[in-house]
């Protein structure tokens, strides 16, 4: 009858507030296109760090630099875990050891595994035992699979995906679908966790549960939370600090109710909004 | 001998220690709690609830799903003489208020973070309440009142409490009386604000002791407890048989997990009201819908059979041996598959209660070869006090009374009971209790009569009896429940007593109707909208037919509207066991039900609802109304 998480679910070492990941100067370039000019971020241990911006602003690839999927061609991204790492130049599974999960716009899971297997697949970079001895799964393996299906019903029984943990993730609403891949990057045992969109096409009670869970996981865990969302609303309820990215720059960066009155990311909203009433032809309705 | 639940517990703690008393599907695997274990857990929570000022004759509340903690703190708190009562996890806060100011509480034993916000919400208003105690700590962690405790903090105080005070618990376990109240038991209230009846360990004992002579149980056997335990049906099943035969009492993970988990542990033994039953129905209906011809072909061939087995053996004919080989055939093929799926395959019997169940799910149970039995009784007699025998089962009747019980009609029609296990009173309302025991009889406010065979027919409420035009009398439950076999069509309110003809107000099963759409690609929004759409009203317009065709003349629905909400507990439509409050929905349903006996096709309505944190909001809708005697009216 032991209730509640017994797993460590928090990766990082450092206290809260300590500064985690450092991004500088950084600038991406898509052949002529500059993606990114100059962004510099500082994102602290045990915080919920938003980036929002007009679409194409940019967030998403920074969120690619940070997780090694894109390499920029100036700037580097510097990340506190046990000592000082360079991500720019790692290569993705390297930065994935290092202890920095996300999830994807567009879901990425193993669609015709099942929830358990996923989130199973999610923790395998941590498990040490050989392919010959998880077959023979006897000792030290037996023991390992054991402890690391614990740890992913912690994770289960935290996102309340208990009625569906054997179910194939094809076969599950996109609300849920969402949910599981969050529980497949927490499964990666996080010292920073990023999130592109995780609330993307919801509803609103499932937007106020994915809330819920995001919280639980900053709250509960100190895991520093870096996440990409459209809906201002939650934004600004859950951030701590926000920073705002117009074509490839960051134009605003502050508490949400600073970011919120500056000028500057008035126009970059309105300003797009203006533009499209400029260009929308009048229509009968 | 034991007098009271906590000494049956300590009876099993002492001769049985190892074996199974509790388990609880944790972390996706069954976890076990031995009755010493089980023992162990009482007498420290007990104890720290001692040392926290609990003092005899005090009440706790406990809210919350069912879990270990849920039996552990009930059981704690009547082993040092106090009693519990418990609240329906999804209460609004002002029913909980209602509920601990009302049985004056001192402790409440909560479950996790959403009930240990409604407490914070309400804690000014809370008169009595010295501590609120959890048992799930997730999301608490920063949780600084004080008087919030976690379980596990409690039962330590009870450790500490145990060293300076070696065989207290013990030898004030032991001076428990089988006259002290066990519980406070919430009755359902169909009319107003719940009533709490006061129960005793020996009326609870007595109950459980008279079921099990009819209905033998042994230790070996399994039973989930998936329904509110604050429910009189749960409190019966898990403690007064339970804690007495020393069975094992099983938990579901979530209560999403519910179908799953009764599966895995194949009960012997369940209770359950006639919606569990009537959504099992619905479920394999809409399951053969989707399967192959071949399949489909099968089961109908394998459900002919079964209804002229279950039949023969409600005349109490012996079935020919052709019958007997059919029926094997058909159990082996289909039925074993069914109730495998269903959880229902190592059932020794089941039984349904709490409101009428239709004669058509009771034939479906009895096809498959499922011994349900119908069951009556009420809060005040502990739950049960008639029941079917095997062998002997009417469906249109609720059997015969139980040993100790007796049961007769008064010149009103008026059902009265008398047995060991009626209540001692209401708690804190001498007026409802004088009027509901009179000379040592409770009287039920049901309306029945005896049959031919010395069964009990149970009619509906007294004051729900309609008299129709041409003069019968008729009970609206009996249409409703007519419709509700209808997979289409959740929850049915019929009206007809005052007026010339009969008419229902209809609810439509969301997710049934919502798969039927899709298939036949109607496209929908919302349950409003979809609850408007002419084809639906076409697909059960269907069913109101059929459920018409067996009714007589002067009893069947002539018009009928699809509402276009949900008829809610949160709204205080139903209780919260899902009872139809018939009066409540007249008065706030007063429009519909005048366009129902007008000419109108049509109507515009205006709601409040009521959402789980009790906001409200008021909702627009044209709901359409559909006559069945001629031509068709649809806006």
């Amino acid at each position: 009858m032991q209730r509640g998480f017994s797993s460590q679910l928090n990766s990082s070492s450092l206290r809260p507030g300590e500064l985690q990941l450092s991004v500088e100067r950084l600038q991406l370039n898509f052949g002529g296109v500059t993606a990114l000019l100059g962004v510099d971020l500082q994102i602290r241990q045990g915080e919920i760090f938003a980036i929002i911006g007009p679409n194409g602003a940019g967030k998403t690839s920074l969120l690619n630099c940070i997780s090694g999927l894109y390499h920029p061609q100036r700037g580097r991204i510097l990340f506190y875990h046990n000592g000082e790492h360079d991500l720019t130049h790692l290569r993705p599974h390297q930065i994935a050891r290092l202890g920095v999960a996300r999830t994807f716009q567009n879901i990425e899971l193993f669609r015709h595994m099942t929830v358990l297997d996923n989130l199973l697949a999610g923790a395998h970079i941590h498990m040490k035992s050989n392919l010959l001895a998880s077959l023979i799964y006897w000792g030290m393996a037996q023991r390992e699979q054991i402890q690391f299906r614990r740890f992913i019903e912690d994770i289960i029984e935290l996102l309340e995906i208990q009625a569906i943990r054997n179910k194939v993730v094809a076969t599950l609403p996109y609300g849920l679908q969402k949910r599981v891949e969050l529980g497949r990057a927490l499964a990666l045992r996080p010292a920073i966790l990023l999130l592109d969109e995780p609330m993307a096409g919801m509803n609103t009670e499932e937007k106020e549960d994915m809330a819920r869970f995001i919280l639980d996981v900053n709250e509960e865990y100190g895991v520093t939370i870096v996440l990409i969302e459209h809906d201002m609303g939650v934004v600004m309820d859950i951030s701590d600090r926000v920073a705002v990215l117009n074509f490839g720059q960051k134009i605003a960066e502050g508490a949400p109710d600073e970011v919120r009155n500056n000028p500057l990311v008035i126009e970059a909203y309105l300003g797009e909004e203006h533009a499209a009433l400029l260009t929308r032809p009048f229509s009968k309705s | 001998m034991p007098e009271t639940l906590p000494q049956f517990l300590y009876e099993h703690a002492q001769r049985t220690p190892n074996r199974p008393a509790l388990r609880e599907r944790l972390y996706g695997i069954w976890q076990t709690l031995t009755w010493r274990e089980y023992y162990e857990h009482v007498k420290y929570f007990a104890l720290g609830l001692v040392s926290l000022g609990l003092q005899p004759q005090e009440t706790i509340a406990i809210i919350g799903d069912n879990r270990p903690e849920w039996l552990i703190a009930e059981l704690a708190a009547q082993s040092v003489g106090a009693k519990s009562v418990g609240v329906y996890q999804d209460s609004i806060a002002s029913e909980v208020v209602y509920i601990l100011n009302h049985a004056d509480v001192t402790f409440v034993v909560v479950e996790d973070q959403e009930q240990v916000d409604k407490i914070l919400e309400i804690w000014p208003q809370l008169q009595g309440v010295r501590k609120a105690i959890y048992y799930d700590p997730k999301g608490l962690r920063n949780y600084t009142e004080e008087f919030l405790m976690y379980f596990p903090q409690v039962e330590a105080l009870g450790r500490e409490y145990e060293k300076e005070h070696p065989g207290w618990f013990e030898e004030r376990l032991s001076q428990g009386r089988g006259d002290d109240i066990a519980i406070l038991s919430t009755t359902s209230g169909t009319t107003a604000n719940p009533k709490l009846a006061m129960l005793t360990h020996k009326s609870m004992l007595s109950m459980g002791r008279n079921l099990m002579k009819v209905d033998p149980l042994t230790p070996q056997d399994n039973f989930v407890s998936f329904l509110p335990l604050a429910w009189i049906g749960e409190q019966m099943m898990v403690m007064s048989c339970g804690l007495q035969i020393g069975f094992t009492v099983n938990f579901p993970e979530e209560p999403e997990t519910v179908q799953h988990d009764l599966r895995e542990i194949g009960p012997q033994v369940m209770f359950s009201p006639p919606r569990i039953w009537e959504s099992l129905v619905s479920q394999v209906q809409v399951k053969i819908e989707d399967t192959t011809a071949l399949k489909r072909a099968m089961y109908n061939w394998a459900m002919r059979i079964g209804y002229r087995m279950a039949d023969t053996r409600f005349r109490k004919e012996t079935p020919s041996p052709w019958l007997r080989l059919l029926y094997f055939l058909a159990d082996w093929l289909v039925f074993q598959e069914i109730k495998d799926q269903l959880g229902l395959r190592h059932l020794k019997r089941a039984y349904t209660g709490g409101a009428a169940l239709g004669p058509d799910t009771f034939r479906f149970f009895h096809a498959l070869g499922v011994n349900l039995k119908q069951i009556y009784g009420q809060t005040e007699i502990n739950g049960i006090a008639v029941l079917h025998r095997d062998g002997d089962i009417k469906f249109q009747t609720v059997g015969t009374p139980l040993p100790e019980t007796e049961v007769k009609i008064d010149e009103s029609g008026e059902i009265l009971m008398r047995s060991p296990a009626v209540m001692v009173g209401y708690y804190r309302n001498p007026e409802a209790t004088a009027e509901a025991l009179r000379d040592g009889w409770l009287h039920s406010g049901d309306a029945g009569y005896f049959d031919e065979d010395g069964h009990l027919v149970v009619i509906d409420r007294v004051k729900d009896v309609m008299t129709l035009h041409d003069g019968t009398k008729f009970s609206p439950q009996f249409i409703e429940n007519k419709l509700k076999f209808s997979p289409y069509i959740k929850e049915a309110v019929v009206f007809g007593g005052d007026w010339p003809y009969v008419t229902a107000m209809i609810n439509i099963d969301f997710a049934n109707v919502g798969k039927w759409a899709e298939k036949h690609q109607i496209a929908y929004t919302t349950y409003t909208d979809l609850s408007q759409k002419p084809e639906v009203y076409r697909l059960i317009r269907k069913h109101v037919e059929q459920a018409n065709a067996d009714l007589p003349p002067a009893a069947r629905i002539q018009r009928f509207l699809l509402l276009h909400k949900e008829l809610d507990a949160d709204d205080a439509e139903l209780t919260r066991t899902r009872k139809v409050r018939r009066r409540l929905i007249a008065q706030r349903y007063a429009d519909l039900i005048s366009a129902l006996y007008s000419h109108a096709s049509y109507v515009d309505v205006e709601t409040t609802i009521t959402y789980q944190d009790g906001r409200t909001a008021k909702i627009q809708t044209r709901v359409s109304i559909e006559s069945l005697d001629g031509e068709r009216k649809l806006s």
